[in-house]
């Protein structure tokens, strides 16, 4: 096959026919859709309208929430360590777990600092290293109505809108209004966000909103954010332990959480924290591959947080969704499935058919820009296939130079730019394929508006809580929400620390678990949380021999 | 007592990796060890390929997070090149290490109690003195950032200019690994750019009145009749929203 710039022979015929109606597509918009037209759409081609891609929970307090197999399954699975585990030696006494150290655990180990708790007191422990997370890896922005055409009722109404209305109202509400203080406290904290000279920060639209109100640091905000946030938490002297996940909570005779058990990743000893309160920040599910999409997610990013949660009787919600990223790379296959910020249609560039035509609104919510993708692709067979059979629609890039200058996308782009010169293609001059991508779990863990849930002692932050995006979160809304809602965790389990006593650790909710998946008629070997995916190659697997070295 | 972690193969349907049998392979080595693997794979996606569980070296696998630092050389070539193994493609003859971490020794400070006036990133980073200008830093970084001018710049007390140089990256330590001052570029870049934030780049206007309208209530009214609106209302409010344009800067 004959390349070139990185592109078959091929694929560039169609590219040239995007550049035919470049000029056309940078003077006519395209009209956004109506909600009646939106929800047609969602409901033909919608991954999450698959039914026979899922089934409903079959027990506990979620029971009947119809979620994918691949999530149902790590749900009713037996829990990893048995009852009888060994729990006399504490190895760690805190007053403050945290489980995850991407972005909501690390803001929640600082603000429960603030709250008073010594930092001696808190521990994080992490499943891979502090940072590797869904947080470092943000690129397009956070939102947060600062700006004098914008307010706090008005992005209220854009995230309910995003959501479905499925949102919960009080949720929302602590979210854009702790949004502008959170973006002070960065500022406080030494965060570069991009700025004009006069200190404005520059502010793109994202998908769904209908203001600018993204603030971005280039395409490495949430790279940016995390080390920050890292930074200080290890000024502040924060202790964490590296790879060892937690694989299962701990509670005491009066049902209160009170700690977990981690696995240590390399030795595989188990170690006992016993904890006034716990704070999950494990995250989100897209290393569980749902309905076999690739995705944009982190290694870890497992769901254990929510497997963990249900063993000890938490309510998940809104699961039922899950969010698929429009422009997940489809060209070349080594990148396949990554992210391309949605900053990139946020800056001007439009998605365009094999014939070079525009044929949505660039900027819907993402289940709905997802969808059209969907139908452009497999419906009116308008997509690009690729030499390994994938298809996908063109974003066209080069418009963002045009609009913004010669230049713009070096500067405001730099992580998309490097990853695809790395493959050999030049953004700035040639589109570039996208297909969607499983990108984020819009429900998860319950909670309220002090990011406590159901289940004493127990609080969740960031990615793995529900209810704060309903069925759809727009973009820039995780990055507030982790901030928002790991500083709310953080604040409350430290004043409940304070107050709580914590009587004998048990682990006796997991024979409860192990007895629900009985009654529920459950008969399976599998075993949850996942931890890591599996990524060997086949043919390596089929000859490795199961000894004990 | 031990826990028995049940090797289960969630293996999911993803994407083709872009191989087949027919893929030709190159050779790598692995620790020391020869495999055989198809040349299309990045060097992370080849690892496994090979047979490998990753726990270590394995973030973001999207080159955003600096997990993977991997050093290698070629056959029949002395150099030692470094790379970030799911960014990189295989190449025949690559003898590969990965580097799970580097452990540097960070500096603790408080950001409130620091000052312009002296410079600062001197007294957190002395070694920056030390620097030798032998360009190695810069010639390891994976991701093409000018480390030696950034640490010259925080040498000289220039911020601004060390904290636009660095800003790009993510802290794989590839740099600081080879250092002969042993010199911790990625901590140092972390410092200055925080320091240029806080002490140097402008305020936001906005921000502080936003927040004074947030503390007075001003909105608390409209808020509530948000919240407590129908969803009729709800829908009526939000489809006539008016959408700012995306060109009006
Ligand atoms: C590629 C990409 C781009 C994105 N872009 C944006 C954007 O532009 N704007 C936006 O608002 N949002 C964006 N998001 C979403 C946003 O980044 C995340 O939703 C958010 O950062 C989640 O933060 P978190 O702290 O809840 O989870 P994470 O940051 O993922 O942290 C969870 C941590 O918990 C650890 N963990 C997992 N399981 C366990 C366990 N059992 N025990 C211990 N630790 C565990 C993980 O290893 C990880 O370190 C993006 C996400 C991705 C993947
Ligand atoms: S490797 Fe160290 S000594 Fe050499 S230029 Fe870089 S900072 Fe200076
Ligand atoms: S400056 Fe150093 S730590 Fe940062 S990306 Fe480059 S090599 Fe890695
Ligand atoms: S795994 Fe994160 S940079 Fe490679």
């Amino acid at each position: 096959m004959k390349m070139i710039r990185g592109y078959p022979d091929y694929m560039r015929e169609s590219i040239e026919r995007v550049e035919r109606t470049r000029a056309e597509r940078l003077k006519t918009p395209y009209p956004p859709m109506s909600l009646a037209e939106r929800e047609v759409l969602l409901h033909r081609f919608h991954p999450d309208f698959r039914e026979e891609q899922k089934r409903p929970i079959a027990f506990g307090p979620s029971r009947g929430l119809k979620v994918n197999h691949e999530l149902a399954n790590v749900i009713e699975s037996h829990p990893l360590v048995p009852s009888t585990l060994n729990l006399s030696q504490v190895d760690y006494q805190v007053d403050v777990l945290i489980i995850g150290g991407g972005g909501a655990g690390t803001v929640a180990a600082i603000w429960a600092v603030q709250e008073g708790i010594h930092p001696e007191k808190v521990l994080i422990a992490t499943k891979l290293r502090h940072g590797d997370s869904n947080s470092t890896m943000a690129q397009g922005g956070i939102q947060a109505a600062d700006r004098e055409n914008d307010s706090p009722l008005i992005h209220y109404l854009d995230a309910m809108g995003g959501g479905h209305f499925t949102n919960k109202p009080e949720l929302v509400q602590a979210l854009v209004s702790d949004a502008p203080r959170i973006i002070k406290w960065h500022e406080s904290l030494g965060v570069m966000y991009d700025k004009d000279e006069a200190g404005n920060f520059v502010e793109n639209p994202g998908g769904g909103t209908s203001r600018k109100r993204l603030h971005s640091a280039k395409d490495y905000t949430g790279l940016e954010i995390m080390r920050v946030v890292r930074d200080e938490s290890r000024n502040l002297s924060v202790p964490v332990i590296e790879f060892a996940p937690a694989v299962e909570l701990l509670m005491d005779e009066r049902g209160q959480v009170a700690g977990a058990v981690l696995l240590n990743l390399e030795t595989k000893e188990y170690v006992v924290v016993r904890a006034k309160a716990t704070i999950l920040a494990t995250g989100g599910f897209g290393r569980l591959h749902m309905q076999g999409f690739p995705t944009t997610n982190h290694y870890g990013a497992t769901g254990d947080g929510l497997v963990l949660a249900y063993h000890v009787g938490a309510e998940l919600v809104d699961l039922d969704s899950v969010q698929y990223h429009p422009t997940g790379a489809a060209f070349p296959p080594q990148i396949a499935g990554l992210l391309i910020t949605e900053k990139v249609r946020g800056m001007g560039a439009t998605p365009v058919n094999a014939d070079g035509e525009l044929f949505v609104y660039p900027l819907e919510p993402r289940d709905v820009e997802s969808s059209a993708f969907i139908r452009e692709c497999y419906d009116r067979e308008k997509g690009v296939i690729t030499p390994t059979g994938m298809r996908g629609v063109w974003l066209d890039a080069p418009m963002i130079d045009m609009i913004h200058g010669e230049g713009a996308i070096r500067e405001a782009l730099p992580a998309m730019w490097r990853m695809y010169e790395r493959f050999g293609i030049d953004m700035t001059r040639d589109p570039i394929l996208v297909f969607p991508t499983l990108h984020y779990q819009n429900g998860g863990i319950a909670i309220d508006v002090d990011g406590a849930t159901t289940v004493p002692g127990l609080f969740v932050g960031g990615e793995a809580s529900g209810g704060v995006h309903g069925k759809n979160r727009l973009m820039g809304n995780s990055l507030l929400d982790f901030n928002v809602f790991g500083m709310r965790a953080g604040i409350s389990a430290a004043r409940y620390a304070r107050q709580v006593e914590v009587g004998h650790l048990s682990l006796a909710h997991v024979d409860r678990y192990e007895e629900l998946l009985k009654d529920a008629g459950i008969v399976t070997d599998r075993t949850s949380p996942v931890l890591l995916p599996e990524y060997r190659g086949k043919e390596a697997l089929e000859r490795q021999l199961d000894v004990l070295i | 007592m031990t826990i028995h972690v049940h090797e289960q193969v969630h293996r999911p349907r993803v994407s083709d990796q872009g191989f087949d049998a027919r893929t030709p392979k190159v050779r790598i080595y692995l620790m020391g060890k020869e495999y055989q693997v198809p040349n299309v794979l990045t060097i992370m996606a080849a690892i496994e390929y090979a047979g490998y569980r990753l726990v270590r070296g394995c973030g973001c696998r999207a080159g955003f997070c600096g997990a993977c630092s991997t050093i290698y050389r070629k056959t029949d070539d002395y150099k030692l090149y470094s790379a970030l193994a799911c960014q990189t493609l295989v190449e025949e003859g690559m003898y590969l290490v990965q580097i799970p971490f580097v452990p540097a020794v960070k500096s603790l400070y408080d950001m409130e109690e620091i000052t312009l006036t002296d410079n600062v990133i001197l007294r957190y980073y002395p070694e920056i003195a030390r620097c030798v200008s032998c360009n190695t830093c810069t010639r390891s970084c994976p991701q093409g950032i000018r480390v030696m001018d950034y640490i010259q710049a925080s040498l000289r007390g220039n911020i601004a200019r060390a904290a636009h140089l660095s800003f790009d990256c993510i802290q794989c330590g590839l740099c600081s690994s080879r250092c002969p001052a042993d010199i911790k570029h990625y901590h140092v870049g972390q410092l200055v750019r925080r320091v240029y934030e806080t002490r140097i780049a402008p305020k936001s206007p906005h921000l502080a009145r936003r927040i004074e309208e947030l503390d007075s209530g001003v909105y608390d009214e409209e808020m509530n009749r948000l919240m407590t609106s129908s969803l009729s209302e709800l829908k009526q409010r939000y489809e006539s929203r008016k959408i700012e344009p995306v060109s009006e800067d």
